[in-house]
């Protein structure tokens, strides 16, 4: 069959289980007074349309900050104001202001998927379906094979399609980044990122890869001549971007000031609720929040942060290739997910996209992380309501995934370029490390089934009532923390061999 | 070079277990009043004892499928009561918690597991071309795909919730059996599916000929003519014992509590109307919508009195009897007279020249198509009993594959109307143009070459115009109001044309084959 009816079929396919899943219920569904982040969406809509742009951020009478207050940057205001327009057009009702809050129906229901489908289709999937096509490698069925599974990723379709949000969007802006910068377009592809960071700010878990790789680039150009042009081109092009992005609210320093502090709060703790990265972790051996002062919980955690990425950032600079481009998002992203401030379980997604990148290329490894991804938002899943979604895309990339990209029989130590673990652990005995590494898998995947029916089917003791989601996100934990480790190896081992990518395809 | 991975058979099991996880996430989905109809069956053959399931009328939607049906909700009552006892209360009418979602969503996703097999079955009696293929157009795989994931089969079974998978199951068993040449185990599964489901004694016809020229006869004699004395009573009366057992299992308790009169009363309930509420796309729409346009062009050319005029109702959504205005009325042994006359052709064709078991096949596909096209109160849903069968053959002839197309796009599209909530709309949409992508596609790889001719591509196209018309123009225009079937009736009448054409050219190629044989 010729491609493009299998790339339709794919995106078709794509499309009609993303549909499937947002017939489920949404976070906050029927929960007065406060709902979830259903309600904080339409309310910005609310406020965006009825409101002048100078009182979004602020506190007013008019607008009320403490229920769900706007804390995305500008580009995000400016989305929920074309969604307003429509809505307006569509019942009056839905942007009331004041009146509307907690407004629920299901033809308002109907509507809201629909933005978030209508955003998909113009921004994510494209991006998706051109970097598979342009961007890997393989024969063309390999490449519809991988764009499948790439569409086909659990945690952002329960998570934009399920408990609702925009994801998709910013997600779909950093991937039109990557894909000009693998294509050589720098300028517009630091406009793409740009724009993404315009819409998200935990988009900057991203950004210092794309800073590293343009700056690399640039430096290798020559310092003098056309690296020197590229740079200026770049900056100039990253200015003019944020600069119409925040035109609005230029004018007065103080209104974006207030923006600024609205998208960084920094007087909440290191964590907030089940996340599955050190932090957490770690208190529960250690009660780190109540030992540390919350000026030095930012210092240790920013140090932490800084230290865990610099070594695959100072990679990319003095190499910046692509593949090492792709490889040091991923470790950026694991970094910052890690041991940042203030994570939430929400922002795995943004280490899943560059894994989704790499399912060509380490497809077992992927795979496991991206199901680990998913499992690790177990606990907010269970609480939209979003059971039956989870296990069913869950099985459905699992299977799919490991079927169509061979992972289970391409792991050979070279194709899974475990040949630097070897020569770390020169000490210990000659052990086959692809067996190991396939078992890991095998028990990886048991644990998180496990704990998936665990956590449904059971209830948790009285004396330990956070005994389930802390399993899970201390599982997820681990196998994040070993994920990350082994990215960085392979970012500082060779480039993957010709002879390995021919045996691929 | 080979598909990483789509070796082997594992591409069936890959198909299979896809389409299962895509039917779990339809859970939460518009489901119609028949799943409220299954729920009162669990209910009925659960809590009340085997006398008075017949006599039960509590609820409107009465035991109208045969006793073995009735068996089967029985034996899926039992699982039920692990889900949520209420639901076999009898009395807890259009009881849906989300635990009987569940369970009645699983009961369809589990019992597919029938088709599966019998799909599965089908794919090896398919004739495979030499040489190594790669698997995407490989006839088996096409086939795997066109019944697996057939949109008709999802929409239907899946979302307004019946159980057709399963049935359709034994009936493609059936077939698959008769191809592989095993035709006691093909007649009795058919047994089995009669008294599932009595619809299916539409077919009856082709599997009775048949069986009587093609098996019961062992010889013939050298130029295809019967050879009478080869009959052989022996077979005659193995095939009889095996009806008559399954339907005395089925009915065996019924005619020994002397119900038999009330079960066939409920079986076959004759004083519904000439068409559905909807008209499904067969001749008597066409037959109504003649009738109309005489009715609205004689008034306007004053031949007619409009006060003379039956009051339209016939669009008006109720089931009931009706009379025409200029034409004149239908009655049901009309549409029965000429159900028979139109398999008659078909059925004397494999009797004079019984070309084996694809001939056989193609019989049965005309009789389900002859008895959807001139039936009483026909069901849009029953299309699929044609459409089925015929991907067997569409993909091992060109000239099949191009009906096949006309047919299966004009009937699957004819189904939109049963699902009419907007939440489901995307889902309809994006189903139906992957199926009529992959089927394309695939069909037009295996027969290389385009199969359709250029005034069927052009109907194809209109249907799209049609569509874009009745779902997103129509309901945003005035007329919403005042025409509110107008959409049904165009696309019930657009669909008729395509789905009669496609009628005539399979008839027309069965012909065909007789006389060329014959030569």
């Amino acid at each position: 069959m010729q491609t493009w009816s299998l790339v339709s079929i794919c995106v078709l396919l794509g499309v009609v289980v993303r549909w499937g899943v947002s017939l489920n219920s949404y976070s906050g569904a029927g929960k007065p007074p406060m709902f979830g982040d259903y309600e904080a969406q339409r309310h910005w809509q609310e406020v965006t349309y009825n409101l002048p742009v100078q009182e979004w951020y602020f506190n007013t009478t008019e607008n009320d900050l403490n229920y769900w207050g706007l804390d995305y940057p500008p580009l995000t205001a400016y989305h929920s104001l074309i969604c307003a327009y429509v809505a307006k057009m569509i019942n009056p009702e839905w942007v009331e202001l004041h009146r509307s809050r907690g407004y629920e129906s299901p033809a308002h229901k109907l509507f809201m998927r629909a933005t978030v489908l209508v955003a998909d289709l113009l921004i994510y999937i494209p991006a998706v379906v051109l970097y598979c096509l342009y961007l890997t490698d393989g024969s063309s069925k390999k490449k519809v094979s991988t764009l499948f599974c790439f569409l086909l990723y659990p945690g952002l379709i329960l998570i934009d399609y399920g408990h609702f949000q925009y994801n998709g969007v910013s997600l779909g802006f950093a991937l039109w980044g990557v894909l000009a910068l693998g294509l050589g377009w720098d300028a517009l592809g630091s406009m793409a990122f740009c724009l993404a960071l315009n819409y998200k700010q935990m988009e900057l878990y991203h950004a210092l890869p794309f800073f590293c790789y343009l700056l690399g680039k640039c430096i290798k150009l020559g310092p003098m001549g056309r690296g020197f042009f590229l740079l200026v081109r770049i900056a100039s092009t990253v200015l003019v971007t944020f600069a119409l992005c925040w035109l609005p609210f230029l004018s007065d320093p103080s209104e974006a000031l207030q923006v600024v502090r609205r998208i960084f709060p920094v007087a909440r703790g290191l964590f907030e609720d089940k996340v599955a990265n050190t932090w957490c972790s770690l208190n529960i051996l250690i009660k780190i929040r109540s030992i540390l002062s919350s000026d030095s919980q930012i210092y240790l955690s920013t140090a932490c942060t800084l230290l865990a990425v610099l070594p695959s950032s100072v990679k990319l600079l003095t190499k910046p290739t692509f593949w090492q481009f792709k490889l040091a998002l991923a470790n950026s992203a694991l970094a910052f997910f890690l041991f940042s401030y203030q994570v939430h379980e929400k922002s795995i997604l943004l280490a899943a996209l560059p894994v989704c990148l790499l399912l060509n290329d380490l497809p077992l490894v992927a795979i496991w992380f991206l199901l680990t991804s998913t499992f690790s938002m177990l606990p907010l899943l269970l609480k939209d309501g979003l059971l039956v979604p989870y296990v069913v895309t869950s099985l459905a990339f699992l299977f799919f995934s490991l079927y169509l990209l061979s992972a289970l029989e391409h792991c050979s130590e070279e194709e899974l370029r475990l040949g630097a673990y070897h020569k770390m652990l020169f000490f210990l005995p000659k052990l086959d490390l692809a067996c190991i590494t396939r078992w890991k898998f095998y028990i990886g995947v048991a644990a998180m089934a496990g704990l998936s029916a665990v956590s449904v089917a059971l209830v948790p003791p009285p004396h330990l009532p956070d005994l389930f989601p802390v399993l899970v996100s201390t599982t997820a934990f681990l196998q994040f923390l070993g994920t990350f480790l082994y990215f960085n190896i392979v970012q500082f081992s060779g480039p993957p061999s010709r002879k390995t990518q021919k045996k691929n395809n | 070079m080979a598909a990483p991975g789509l070796d082997g058979c594992s591409w069936f099991a890959a198909l299979s277990l896809g389409v299962s996880l895509l039917k779990c996430l339809f859970m939460d989905a518009y489901h119609s009043t028949d799943f409220e109809v299954h729920r009162n069956w669990l209910a009925v053959t659960h809590s009340l004892p085997v006398s008075r399931w017949y006599h039960e009328n509590t609820s409107e939607w009465t035991l109208d499928y045969p006793p073995l049906f009735a068996w089967f909700e029985f034996g899926l009552s039992h699982v039920a009561q692990h889900f949520d006892r209420n639901m076999l209360v009898v009395e807890n009418l259009n009881y849906a918690s989300p635990a009987t979602v569940l369970f009645q969503r699983l009961s369809v996703v589990f019992t597919d597991l029938v088709f599966i097999f019998a799909v599965r079955e089908c794919c090896r009696c398919v004739q495979e071309q030499k040489g190594p293929r790669d698997v995407l157009s490989r006839p088996s795989f096409v086939l795997a795909v066109l019944l697996l994931w057939n949109f008709g089969l999802l929409i239907v079974d899946h979302i307004h919730f019946q159980y057709n998978g399963f049935l359709f199951g034994f009936l493609l068993l059936s077939v698959a059996k008769h191809l592989q040449s095993r035709h006691l185990q093909g007649a009795l599964l058919f047994a089995i599916l009669l008294n599932l489901k009595h619809i299916y004694l539409y077919v009856a016809p082709a599997y009775g000929i048949y069986l009587l020229r093609s098996y019961c006869f062992t010889q013939d004699h050298k130029d295809g003519s019967v050879n009478w004395r080869s009959f052989s009573p022996l077979r005659l009366l193995a095939l009889g014992a095996i009806v008559v057992s399954v339907c005395a299992l089925s009915f065996g308790p019924f005619i020994a509590m002397g119900q038999l009169p009330q079960v066939l009363s409920r079986l076959f309930p004759f004083k519904r109307g000439l068409c559905h509420a909807y008209w499904a796309p067969n001749i008597w729409a066409l037959y109504n919508m003649l009738d109309k346009v005489l009715a609205v062009l004689g008034v306007r050319l004053k031949l007619l009195e409009e006060a003379e005029l039956p009051r339209a109702s016939m669009t008006g959504g109720l089931v009931q009897e009706f009379q025409h205005s200029v034409l004149p009325s239908v009655s049901p042994s009309v549409t029965l007279v000429c159900t028979l006359l139109s398999i008659l052709p078909a059925v004397a064709s494999i009797w004079r020249r019984p070309r084996g078991a694809r001939g056989f096949l193609r019989c049965l596909l005309l009789c389900a198509l002859a008895s959807f096209m001139f039936g009483w109160h026909v069901h849009e849903k029953a299309v699929l009993i044609a459409i089925l069968p015929l991907s067997i053959l569409a993909v091992e002839s060109r000239e099949d594959a191009g009906i096949f197309l006309v047919l299966t796009t004009t009937g699957h599209y004819s189904l939109f109307p049963l699902i009419f909530t907007p939440a489901e709309l995307p889902i309809k949409v994006v189903l139906m143009l992957l199926f009529v992508i992959f089927s394309f596609a695939a069909l037009r790889k295996l027969g290389q070459g385009s199969l359709l001719r250029p005034l069927e591509s052009v109907y194809l196209a209109g249907l799209v115009a049609v569509a874009i018309a009745c779902e997103i123009v129509f309901p945003l225009s005035p007329w919403q109001q005042r025409l509110p079937f107008l959409p049904l009736l165009a696309t019930s009448v657009y669909c008729s044309v395509g789905v009669s054409y496609s009628f005539l050219r399979l008839y027309a190629s069965l012909l065909r084959q007789d006389e060329k044989k014959s030569h």
